[in-house]
C-alpha cells in the first residue's frame, strides 16, 4: 500500500502570502470566514486546519506595517468555537510559549481537547523579541541561547501536566457518592531554571491524553527539539531533493530520542496554483505572486535585508548599490524571517548577482526570491507531484497555504484532493475521531510511564 | 410608576451551587467536561430569555474550604476554561450573553482583551467577562510568578495583600478596555489604490503603565462587535465594591433582605461616584442560590434532602432562597425597589432549578409585566441598556 498523505489547511496569514485587495477576499476577524474556510477543509477530510499568531502588530520605518493584513482574533477563542461547526478536523493552534505560562497553557489545550472530543494540537513557538515582549506583564527579553531551552521545559511542564490525571480518578457514581476515586489528582512538581511550580492540575485527563504537538524549527537545535518532542514538523523546503534532505535528516535524528520513523510526520507548508492547462496555472501563478509582490512591498522587502530606508528606492530598477546595515534589525520589527538573513551582506551580493544574470528589476527579483513552495500545474500534475513528494519521502502531506481568505482552499479540495483518493493516497472519509486517529499517532505507553489513556 | 424590566443571570458550576447536586437523578456528572453539557444549559437559559451566563473558573480544583485546597471525594472535582466553554457554546446560541470568569491575577490583559473580543465575534456581540481575583497561595504556586502570603481567614476585606490585589485588577481591567479600544472601529480600509489595507492613524498605543505592569499596544485584535464587552465582578466588601465602582459595567452583590440590598446599592454608588463615573450605568444585581419547586414544601423537602446527602447543611456567601417561582418573583420584586436592576442566580442543581427559573420564574416575571417576552436586542450590551460607547482614542466619530 502505498504511504497516506496528510493534508492541512493554514488559515490566510497576517502576511503577503494573503492578497487581501482580491474581489473575492473576505474578513479574516469575522468568524463566518472561519467557519466556511474550516467547512471546505472538513469536506475535503484534511487532517486539520492550522491558525498562526502573532503577539504585536508588526512595525517597519517606525511606523506599523499596513500593506499586509493586520490583526486577527485569539488563537485559543477560536478554535473552540469551530469545534461548535465542525465534526472530526484537527483544531491546530499557534501558542506562544514565552508570553504564557505552562498552567494556563496547559489548562487551554486540556479543555479545547475536551470541548473537541480530541481534536487539539498545539503549534509550539518561542519568541524572541522584547518588542513583542512590551505587551506582556512577563515582558522582557529572551536570550536567543535560552529560546529552546525555555521551549523545551515549557512543554515538557505542559507534558507533566496533561499526565498528571491518569484518566481514571473521576468515576461520578451517584450510588455510592464517590465522585473522586482518587483524593489527591493531579498532582504536579516541576522545578527548573525556568519554572518552579506545584499543586494540582485542575482539568482532567483529555480525550487524546495529550494535544498533538507541533514544531517549526529548521536550525539544528530546532530539528534536535522536534525529534525529542514534537508529533508534527512544519517545514519549508521547495524542491524535491531539499525536502528529501530535510526529510532523512530528522527522521534520521528520531532513533536518538529512542522513537521510530513513524512517530514524527513532516508536513512542509506550501501554496499552489491550479489551472485548466500548464499555461493557465502559470499564469494564474505568476498573477497572484505580482499581487503579493507590490511595488510597495518589494521596497519593503528589500528594506528587511539592507536594514535602512530605502523608500525612494525605485521597485522597478536595479538594486541598490549601497550594502546592508550589519547588526541589529532595527527597520523591521516583530517579523520572524528577518532573523534568516544571517550574513545581509552576501545575501545582497547573491541577489545582485542574480538580477543581473536574469535581467531583473528590483521588484521581479523580489518575487522570485520570496517565492514559496509551490505547486501550479493542472489538478492532475498537482495530484501527482503531492503524492511523488510523499511517495519519494520529501514529506508526509503539506499544508496548504491558500492566497484568498477564506475561498481560497477549494479548487484544491475540489478538483485535487477526489484525484489523490482515486490514486488510493487520500482518505475518502475519516476513520477515527480524534486528530491522533488522523494522523495515525496514537499516545504510546511510554510517553506517559504507567499512565493509561482516556477515553 | 411601574418597575423597568428586571434582568436575569443564570450563574453555571459543575453540577450546581450545592455540593450534592451531580447525585441527582437529573444531573450528568460524567458529563461536566463535554460540550453537550454546557450548550443545553445555554440554550436552556437562551429559550428562558435570560440575559446571559455566567460561568465560574479558578486555577484550582474547587474545595469546599474557600482558603486551602482539600481532598474531599464526594464533591465535583475538575473544570474547563471558562472563556472556551463560553466560544464553544457561543456559536450553538443566537441571544444569550456570555460572562465567563477570568482569574485576572494571574493572567496577561493582552492576551483576555483578544479572548474576549473573539468571543464577542464569535457570539456577534454577546461577550462579557467576569473578573475575579485570586489571593490563594497555593494557586500562585500553580502558576509560579509570584508568591502571595497566606491570607488571614478573619480580616480578608481588608487585608493589605486582597486590597492590592483589587487595584491590580483595577489596572487590568483599564488596560483590557484600552486594548478593545486601541483599533478604531474603521481602522481597516482595504485600500488598493494605497495598498494600506489599515488606516495606521487609527490604531493607537495604549501605553499603560502601572505598578504591576506595563502594556503597549495596540491589540491584535481590532474593536469588538459591541466596542466594550461587560465587565463584571462579584463583590461582598468595601475592597471589590470599588472595583466594581471603578472598573465594572456589572456588579453582583450579595443582600440578605431588602434592607440590605439598599445598602449595598447604595455602596457601590459610593465607590462608582468617587471613581468619576456617576453619570454612566453600572448594573448591580442581587446573587441568590436558589431551591425552587411547584410548593414551597417540595423546595424545602429537597433542600433538605440535598444537605442529608451532602452530609453537611448548605452553606453560602449568597442567601439561599428555598420556595416557589411565585415566592421568588415576590422576592425579586421587592429587591428590586431597593435598587437592584437584576439578579444572578445559581441554580442549586443543574439542570433542575435552571429550569425552574426559564420554566415557572421566567412565566410568572412575564405574567407580572416584569421581565421581556422575546429578545430586544442584538448584543449583551443592547439587552442590558448600554449604548454602543465612542472609542476613547477616536478623533472624529466613526461612520456608523
Amino acid at each position: 500500500m502505498p504511504k497516506q498523505i496528510h493534508l492541512a489547511a493554514h488559515f490566510p496569514g497576517v502576511n503577503n502570502t494573503t492578497v487581501w485587495s482580491d474581489p473575492a477576499s473576505g474578513s479574516h476577524i469575522e468568524f463566518d470566514s472561519f467557519h466556511e474556510f474550516a467547512q471546505i477543509a472538513e469536506r475535503g477530510r484534511f487532517d486539520f486546519l492550522f491558525l498562526a499568531e502573532g503577539l504585536r502588530l508588526r512595525e517597519q520605518n517606525d511606523r506599523i506595517y499596513d500593506l499586509d493584513v493586520v490583526g486577527r482574533p485569539d488563537t485559543f477563542t477560536v478554535l473552540a468555537a469551530l469545534a461548535a461547526v465542525t465534526e472530526r478536523i484537527g483544531l491546530t493552534g499557534t501558542i506562544n510559549s514565552t508570553f504564557n505560562e505552562p498552567y494556563e497553557v496547559a489548562r487551554q489545550f486540556a479543555s479545547l481537547d475536551h470541548l473537541s472530543d480530541g481534536r487539539a494540537a498545539w503549534n509550539v513557538v518561542t519568541s524572541w523579541d522584547a518588542f513583542t515582549g512590551e505587551n506582556f506583564r512577563r515582558g522582557g527579553f529572551l536570550a536567543q541561547d535560552d529560546r529552546y531551552d525555555r521551549a523545551r521545559s515549557f512543554l515538557q511542564t505542559a507534558q507533566e501536566l496533561f499526565d498528571s490525571w491518569r484518566g481514571d480518578e473521576v468515576v461520578a457514581d451517584k450510588e455510592s457518592g464517590t465522585f473522586l476515586a482518587d483524593p489527591h489528582p493531579g498532582a504536579f512538581a516541576h522545578r527548573d531554571r525556568f519554572f518552579d511550580i506545584a499543586g494540582q492540575f485542575d482539568v482532567p485527563r483529555s480525550p487524546q491524553g495529550r494535544p498533538v504537538v507541533f514544531q517549526a524549527g529548521d536550525s539544528d537545535e530546532g530539528r534536535d527539539f522536534a525529534a525529542a518532542s514534537a508529533d508534527v514538523i512544519f517545514s519549508r523546503h521547495g524542491t524535491l531533493e531539499a525536502g528529501q534532505a530535510f526529510y532523512a535528516d530528522v527522521k534520521g535524528r528520531l532513533p536518538r530520542f529512542g522513537r521510530t520513523r513513524d512517530e514524527l510526520l513532516i508536513m512542509p507548508a506550501t501554496t499552489f496554483a491550479l489551472g485548466d492547462t500548464e499555461a493557465e496555472a502559470a499564469e494564474l501563478a505568476q498573477q497572484v505572486r505580482l499581487a503579493q509582490v507590490s511595488p510597495a512591498t518589494a521596497i519593503k522587502f528589500l528594506e528587511q535585508l539592507w536594514n535602512r530606508d530605502l523608500s525612494d528606492h525605485d521597485p522597478d530598477g536595479p538594486l541598490p548599490s549601497v550594502d546592508p546595515v550589519v547588526g541589529e534589525n532595527t527597520i523591521a520589527r516583530g517579523r520572524a524571517s528577518v532573523r534568516m538573513h544571517r550574513d545581509p551582506v552576501a545575501t545582497a551580493n547573491e541577489w545582485r548577482a542574480k538580477a543581473e544574470a536574469e535581467h531583473l528589476t528590483t521588484r521581479e527579483l523580489i518575487v522570485e526570491v520570496t517565492g514559496r513552495q509551490n505547486f501550479v500545474g493542472t489538478p492532475a500534475t498537482v495530484a501527482a507531484a503531492v503524492d511523488e513528494f510523499v511517495q519519494r519521502d520529501a514529506a508526509d502531506g503539506f499544508v496548504l497555504v491558500p492566497h484568498i481568505t477564506p475561498g481560497g482552499l477549494a479548487p484544491f479540495v475540489e478538483k485535487v484532493v477526489p484525484l489523490l483518493q482515486e490514486r488510493g493516497v487520500f482518505r475518502t472519509d475519516y476513520e477515527g475521531t480524534t486528530l491522533r486517529d488522523h494522523l495515525g499517532l496514537p499516545l504510546r505507553d511510554r510517553d506517559h510511564g504507567t499512565r493509561t489513556l482516556a477515553g | 410608576m411601574p418597575q423597568p424590566p428586571i434582568h436575569l443571570v443564570a450563574a453555571l458550576d459543575g453540577a450546581g451551587w450545592h455540593p450534592a447536586a451531580w447525585r441527582e437523578p437529573a444531573a450528568r456528572p460524567t458529563e461536566l467536561l463535554t460540550a453537550g453539557y454546557w450548550t443545553d444549559l445555554a440554550q436552556e437559559a437562551e429559550r428562558g430569555l435570560l440575559d446571559a451566563v455566567t460561568i465560574e473558573d479558578a486555577f484550582a480544583l474547587q474545595s469546599d474550604d474557600p482558603f486551602v485546597a482539600d481532598d474531599r471525594t464526594d464533591q465535583v472535582r475538575g473544570r474547563l476554561d471558562a472563556v472556551l466553554v463560553a466560544s464553544r457554546v457561543a456559536p450553538t446560541t443566537r441571544h444569550l450573553g456570555f460572562l465567563p470568569t477570568a482569574v485576572v491575577t494571574h493572567t496577561e490583559p493582552f492576551h483576555l482583551s483578544k479572548a474576549i473580543a473573539t468571543l464577542d465575534y464569535v457570539s456577534s456581540g454577546r461577550a462579557g467577562v467576569r473578573v475575579q481575583v485570586a489571593a490563594r497561595p497555593d494557586v500562585a504556586a500553580h502558576l509560579g510568578r509570584r508568591e502571595l502570603p497566606p491570607v488571614d481567614r478573619d480580616a480578608v476585606a481588608t487585608a493589605s495583600v486582597v486590597v492590592e490585589l483589587f487595584d491590580e485588577a483595577a489596572d487590568w481591567v483599564e488596560v483590557v478596555r484600552r486594548l478593545w479600544d486601541s483599533w478604531e472601529d474603521d481602522a481597516e480600509i482595504r485600500d488598493a489604490a494605497s495598498g494600506r489595507f489599515v488606516d495606521v492613524d487609527k490604531l493607537h498605543y495604549v501605553d499603560f503603565a502601572g505598578r504591576h505592569f506595563s502594556v503597549r499596544g495596540p491589540s491584535i485584535t481590532p474593536r469588538p462587535p459591541q466596542g466594550q464587552p461587560l465587565v463584571a465582578a462579584l463583590g461582598h466588601a468595601e475592597v471589590p465594591w470599588r472595583l466594581i465602582g471603578r472598573s465594572a459595567d456589572l456588579g453582583f452583590v450579595t443582600p440578605v433582605d431588602a434592607g440590605d440590598a439598599a445598602r449595598l446599592v447604595a455602596a457601590v454608588r459610593t465607590e462608582q461616584a468617587a471613581a468619576g463615573r456617576g453619570e454612566e450605568t453600572v448594573h448591580v444585581f442581587g446573587d441568590l442560590l436558589v431551591v425552587l419547586d411547584d410548593d414551597a414544601s417540595a423546595a424545602a423537602d429537597r433542600l433538605a434532602r440535598l444537605d442529608d446527602v451532602g452530609g453537611t447543611p448548605l452553606r453560602s456567601d449568597a442567601r439561599v432562597f428555598t420556595g416557589t417561582p411565585a415566592q421568588l418573583a415576590d422576592l425579586l420584586l421587592e429587591w428590586q425597589r431597593a435598587g437592584l436592576t437584576g439578579f444572578r442566580l445559581r441554580p442549586a442543581v443543574l439542570p433542575d432549578d435552571l429550569e425552574q427559573i426559564t420554566r415557572g420564574l421566567v412565566p410568572e416575571l412575564q405574567r407580572r409585566g416584569a421581565f421581556r417576552s422575546a429578545y430586544e436586542a442584538a448584543t449583551l450590551r443592547g439587552l442590558l441598556g448600554l449604548p454602543r460607547p465612542a472609542d476613547r482614542y477616536a478623533t472624529t466619530p466613526a461612520n456608523a
